[in-house]
């Protein structure tokens, strides 16, 4: 036996997913990666966990997937930037793990989400994931930036039951500050799915000082709004819970005196996409 | 409507206390469950028909609440030193005027009583803890004139069991006090009064004259002559009180207080680990729906006895040492009472008395008495499935048992004695005792009966293991020797306790209340059950190298290599924790039992999973010596590291049918973690319980934890290791945050709280 990891040994009982995950996939071959990524046989996780009722409708298992092209300033999980952080997966095995709870996910009124990292960063994994997934009768839900929405082809979208998109801030230049990357491709993505009637949470990151100019807040509630597809708006408190994160990875951490908001703020944010009709929490 | 005109019709022809109840079996035998099946009507609405608690109900609760503190402050607010007997203590009242419920288990509220029979020692001990001087008559009556359980068993212990019991390899044992787990079936006073029991228990015994004198057949006519004297003291007491229950109560009022007369009784004369309530709710209900379609009595005032019952129930107070209560947690009863459940013709037993029940938890506050048990099944009507959902969320009182897996094995009248143990009312009763410590018999197995603490010669002189690496099959070889020697051991003295508790100490009024020659249990235990489950898997899947001291003993293990972990949904490890509570029941059931009793098994140790894990050395899955346990059947802390879902999963892989007594999961959640709105908490908490219950799951105690609890978690965060902080996309161990954010998270999930 080499030491070589190989995607059907690994176990998934991998550590706890409370803690940093660094180099799960750092001895499969470079060229192992590239196959996996092509054929969508194999990809890489970063955790996952059941029981989660936070991400997404219902109970849901929650598969994390490693490698994200954005770099938020405010990311709880920089960990999942790399992709070779994660844990080599094939479809095969985490359908199988997937299929112990397909039982449990019904009754609960859940399914599968997949998050990240980006997931569109291994986008031919993630929808024979989710296909698979579907084909068990298990809802699923893809939780994204959008970035890179336009590898999905309306085939792909059929296996979604429903897409938690990320809008991160309206003004394209606060934008690229915030991530590094355009937010125009999010805004296409949206629309794309609103024109063919595919449900969406939107889920907005509220950062005091980055992300809660009230003239911004206004402008995504108006877009959300105007979709016609946006079954509800979640305003999710920024927190401090991922700065060890950063230290540890030797990152530029920006925000360690930001204070998450208070509970007045968010239900003055949340009020700004109630005033478009939305439900928002 | 004609309904109604033609009860009311029938009731003015006849003054019966029975007046609108449908006939049925009931009336020609003791039959309660026949009564409840032909009279009552389930309820599957939602809970806007509740009401509050009135300034009357919060008056007495007040009066009652300084008295805790005072009680807090000085440990016992006081003690009554006349050994308690149903008749020893004079009436007693919190407020007589405005009670609705009467009775107390002494003259004064909160002050405690002695139960010398179950054993002086444990008495003479708790009074001088608490700073009192025990009463010289006492001490000479109960050492000189009348032997004790306590004294009883230990005259008849042998030195196995002696060894085991200093050893710590066997805890927890009744043999100084009380065993309780006993259910009286206290609605047969209210349904029947009296006078009738007395006749049935007459009944039996005479029937017994036609058998020859054995030492059985002696034993049970002197129970049954006890059981009717009892039942003559219980008339008795209730006439002190006023009232004369020789009848059955003729109104709601009457049956609540009739059912708390049986009840008190018990309380009065046991002090037993666990003195539940029942299976009372339903039965309740009948009087109730009978009252409020006559006209006589409202919601309001329904609600209001409902609460002053539970006031009743909340301030049962027994005499223990101050080591009793560092072992159990606090000062608990354990007043269980069964809520909801399906009937066997597929009609929910759920009524609007099982609402008004769990109404006290927000009428009175919450809290952990009684120990309301939700029989739960996914088939039980929506509207009671959330809202016990929702008083779990806001109150954390409430625990969770599979109805579908005990109504199967005991039938749709069954009652939970203290936390995990159905068993079927007035038909069923368990010689309850203590837990095996698995994990330290595992450590015997390897060192060869030598206890891996003191290096003792505990178990026979087993061959010990040899080798510096373990072997996972001859581990598992010499264990299985272990195990049975140790069942063995435990069997013997839970024979010797028994005999000698219905010698010494006979629940008389308990066992008045249950039918002639009741299915008997013996019901063990063990601790430890994850501890063992990752030990073997670490011998099997990863390398375990072994630490001996000067004498050979191992004391510790090196182990390297990863290995699948108990709690992730993993049948590798998951096989080897079903393994071990099989095999050992399979050891238990080869050695005889007192009085026939058929052998059971809970994986449960409340909060004792402490004190195991402080008597047991390291063990080879990395738990350091006087780590504890994980309690129940849980996973150990922090090893289960893919949700709820999959520990969960784990856990109902148990086989019920070599764990009748009971399989214990405890879950801790914070309120965000089930969901981002409150609507969305109470369905997906109602989810969660429908997937385990609708599953093999058997029993889930949810703590959903407040504002304190998490403050006591900054303060003390050895005390919860696995307390997890969910937020979307992001999960946390509560007690590696720093300090900030430990407050943020506290006044993000409690805010306005």
């Amino acid at each position: 036996m080499s030491d070589q990891t190989t995607a059907t040994q690994t176990p998934l009982t991998a550590k706890s997913p409370f803690e940093l995950r660094v180099d799960l996939g750092r001895n499969l071959p470079e060229s192992d990666v590239r196959s996996a990524l092509a054929s969508g046989d194999m990809g890489f996780l970063h955790s996952f966990t059941t029981g989660s009722a936070v991400d997404g409708p219902g109970v849901r298992v929650v598969a994390w997937t490693t490698g994200c092209m954005w770099r938020c300033l405010y990311c709880h999980n920089p960990d999942t930037w790399t992709m070779t952080n994660g844990m080599p997966v094939t479809v095969a095995r985490a359908i199988e793990e997937l299929s112990k709870y397909k039982y449990g996910l019904k009754v609960m009124a859940g399914g599968l989400t997949i998050s990240g990292g980006e997931p569109l960063m291994q986008h031919r994994f993630v929808v024979k994931l989710l296909t698979a997934a579907k084909a068990m009768g298990i809802h699923t839900t893809l939780e994204t930036n959008g970035y890179y929405g336009d590898r999905l082809s309306d085939q792909d979208l059929d296996s979604i039951d429903l897409v938690m998109l990320g809008i991160k801030t309206w003004d394209a230049e606060r934008h690229r500050h915030l991530t590094r990357m355009d937010v125009a491709p999010t805004l296409e993505f949206a629309k794309r799915l609103a024109a063919q009637r595919r449900k969406i949470w939107v889920r907005f990151v509220l950062v005091p000082g980055l992300t809660d100019d009230r003239h911004d807040v206004a402008n995504i509630a108006r877009f959300a709004a105007g979709l016609g597809n946006v079954e509800r708006v979640e305003v999710l408190p920024f927190h401090q819970m991922g700065s060890f994160k950063w230290q540890r990875l030797g990152l530029d951490y920006t925000l360690a005196t930001v204070e998450p908001p208070t509970p007045e703020l968010v239900e003055e944010i949340c009020g700004i996409f109630r005033a478009e009709g939305l439900t928002a929490h | 409507m004609t309904g109604t005109v033609t009860r009311d019709a029938r009731r003015a022809a006849s003054a019966s206390p029975w007046t609108g109840f449908r006939s049925g079996l009931w009336q020609k035998e003791i039959n309660v469950r026949d009564f409840i099946q032909q009279n009552y009507t389930p309820y599957d609405g939602d809970a806007s028909f509740l009401t509050g608690a009135t300034a009357r109900t919060e008056k007495i609760w007040g009066t009652l609440t300084e008295l805790f503190l005072e009680e807090r402050k000085k440990g016992v607010l006081d003690v009554s030193q006349i050994p308690s007997s149903i008749c020893a203590h004079a009436p007693g009242y919190i407020d007589r005027d405005h009670e609705i419920i009467v009775g107390l288990q002494t003259e004064r509220p909160l002050k405690r009583a002695i139960m010398p029979n179950g054993g002086l020692r444990m008495v003479v001990n708790a009074l001088k803890a608490y700073g009192y001087k025990p009463d010289p008559t006492v001490v000479e009556t109960f050492s000189k004139y009348r032997k004790t359980h306590n004294e009883g068993v230990f005259d008849a212990y042998t030195a196995d069991v002696r060894r085991c019991r200093s050893s710590h390899i066997l805890t927890g044992l009744p043999d100084a006090y009380g065993r309780g787990r006993i259910i009286g079936d206290y609605r047969r006073v209210a349904l029947y009064g009296v006078a009738r029991l007395i006749v049935a228990k007459e009944e039996e015994k005479d029937a017994l004259d036609a058998s020859m004198s054995t030492d059985e057949v002696i034993r049970d006519r002197e129970e049954l002559s006890e059981q009717i004297r009892a039942l003559k003291e219980l008339q008795k007491m209730a006439q002190a009180y006023g009232f004369d229950i020789s009848g059955p109560a003729t109104s709601a009022r009457e049956a609540v207080q009739w059912l708390y007369f049986g009840y008190l009784a018990g309380v009065k004369e046991q002090n037993g680990a666990a003195m539940s309530l029942g299976r009372t709710s339903t039965f309740l209900d009948i009087y109730f729906a009978r009252d409020l379609e006559a006209g006589s009595l409202t919601e309001q005032q329904a609600q209001e006895i409902v609460d002053d019952f539970v006031i009743k129930l909340r301030i049962v107070r027994f005499l223990r040492t101050p080591e009793y209560d560092e072992l159990f947690a606090g000062d608990p009863t354990w007043v269980t009472e069964s809520i909801g459940g399906m009937g066997d013709d597929g009609r929910s037993l759920v009524t609007r008395t099982s609402f008004r029940f769990l109404q006290t938890l927000y009428n009175l506050g919450a809290g952990p008495e009684p120990n309301l048990t939700i029989w739960y099944s996914p088939r039980l009507p929506e509207g009671f499935r959330h809202f016990a959902a929702k008083v779990a969320i806001e109150t954390s009182s409430i625990q969770f048992e599979s109805d579908e897996t005990m109504r199967r094995a005991w039938g749709d009248d069954g009652a939970i004695a203290c936390c995990v143990s159905p068993m079927a009312m007035g038909k069923q009763m368990q010689f309850f005792g203590a837990r095996a410590n698995l994990a330290k018999c595992l450590l015997y197995a390897i060192n060869g009966g030598r206890d891996e603490v003191s290096g003792e010669q505990v178990a026979p002189a087993f061959e010990p293991v040899k080798g510096d690496v373990l072997e996972f099959d001859e581990v598992l070889d010499k264990f299985e020797k272990m195990m049975d020697w140790l069942a063995g051991v435990y069997v013997n003295a839970m024979n010797i306790i028994h005999y000698m508790h219905d010698k010494y100490a006979y629940e008389r009024i308990e066992m008045a209340l249950h039918d002639y020659a009741p299915l008997r249990t013996m019901a063990f235990g063990i601790a430890g059950m994850s501890v063992v489950a990752d030990s073997l898997s670490a011998i099997r899947h990863a390398n375990v190298r072994v630490v001996r001291d000067a004498t050979g003993l191992v004391t510790d293990y090196q182990t390297e290599g990863s290995f699948p972990l108990f709690g992730n949904n993993d049948n590798q490890v998951d096989q080897l924790a079903t393994w071990v509570v099989s095999t050992f029941m399979s050891k238990l059931r080869k050695y005889p039992t007192y009085r026939d009793a058929v052998h059971t098994q809970s994986i449960l140790t409340i909060t004792s999973n402490v004190v195991y894990g402080k008597a047991t050395g390291n063990t080879p899955d990395g738990r350091r010596k006087g780590e504890p346990f994980a309690p129940g059947a849980n996973p150990m802390h922090g090893r289960d590291s893919h949700g709820i879902h999959a520990s969960a999963a784990s856990v109902a892989k148990i086989p019920y049918r070599d764990a009748a007594d009971g399989i214990s999961l405890t879950v801790s959640l914070v309120p965000q973690g089930l969901g981002r709105i409150t609507e969305d908490r109470i369905v997906n908490l109602t989810g969660m319980l429908d997937a385990f219950f609708g599953a093999t799951g058997f029993h889930m105690n949810i703590n959903v934890l407040n504002r304190d609890t998490l403050i006591d978690a900054m303060d003390h965060p050895e005390k919860y290791p696995n307390l997890t902080i969910r937020v979307s996309g992001y999960a946390v161990n509560f007690v590696r945050l720093t300090r900030e954010q430990q407050m943020d998270v506290i006044n993000r999930t409690f805010h306005g709280g």
